[in-house]
């Protein structure tokens, strides 16, 4: 003879664990900066390929802005910080 | 005139020397605005774990038009946010576009006979450096996007934006030559 199981209650579920938000790095356009040149950065500070830094250039320049990176918010000030070294006029939020 | 010549991965550049001079000055200007109003840092000499955090800067931006342009806030649209990052990082960006500046400045000084040989951290700083005048020329300007590039062309001689229009001109035209040159 068993006894019957006693009622499990139903395991407590806390909330659902959010990921936290990836946050971006946003470049906006601005009338100083030479194509080439916002081209090159961000070539040598994502190490982005040739075309795929063209192609974030022409949507900052066609659009207004572009985001150029994603990760933790950590990540996305170091990206701003480093896009304003370079005189890019850049901004982080959450995407 | 300035010349732009390559061996191996070395940019050489030569300037005339009022060239030379006037890039110098504009260099010396520039790194005199970074400096501008701001309080030497508290930290230097009291606490060295602020020192260490470098976390004393201003949370708000800076009054002339041009330092708001070099040093932009981080967030659009969230003041605190755009206040705490400016507090640990404009110190920094103040710091590393003075010393770019001061590299170039300190490579026109010595300006060998057969040009100044840019390696690839020169070329880098020199880049940073020739676009941050370009953005304090430019805003002093007040370019604007949609603006008529011609009509900035055409300016005539005797209009007070003349002189600095191609002096902004200029830099752009040394920016997109040392560009060229690292490609």
């Amino acid at each position: 003879m068993t006894t019957a199981p006693s009622e499990l209650e139903s395991p407590e579920v806390d909330e659902a664990i959010e990921l936290s938000p990836p946050w971006v790095t946003i470049v906006w356009n601005d009338p100083v900066n030479l194509m080439d040149y916002v081209t090159f950065v961000f070539q040598t500070y994502f190490g982005y390929s040739k075309s795929k830094a063209e192609k974030l250039m022409m949507q900052v320049h066609q659009d207004g802005k572009s985001a150029v990176s994603s990760g933790n918010r950590e990540a996305m000030e170091r990206d701003v910080e480093a896009m304003h070294s370079y005189g890019l006029w850049a901004t982080c939020e959450k995407s | 005139m300035t010349r732009f010549r390559k061996r191996k991965k070395t940019v050489i550049v030569s300037f005339a020397e009022h060239e030379a001079d006037i890039l110098a000055n504009l260099l010396r200007n520039l790194v005199e605005l970074l400096y501008d109003g701001m309080p030497p840092r508290v930290s230097e000499s009291s606490d060295p774990l602020a020192a260490l955090l470098d976390n004393d800067g201003p949370t708000s931006p800076p009054e002339d038009v041009v330092l708001q342009r070099l040093l932009p806030d981080a967030y659009k649209a969230d003041d605190q946010a755009a206040g705490e990052f400016r507090r640990f990082t404009e110190r920094g960006l103040r710091d590393s576009k003075a010393s770019d500046a001061r590299r170039v400045l300190a490579a026109l000084e010595e300006s060998p006979e057969d040009g100044i040989p840019l390696e690839a951290d020169d070329q880098l700083a020199w880049l940073r450096a020739l676009n941050d005048l370009r953005l304090a020329i430019g805003t002093r300007l007040d370019i604007k996007e949609e603006d008529d590039y011609s009509v900035w062309e055409k300016l005539p001689d005797d209009d007070p934006r003349r002189l600095t229009y191609d002096l902004y001109d200029w830099l752009g035209y040394l920016q997109s030559a040392l560009l060229h040159n690292i490609r």
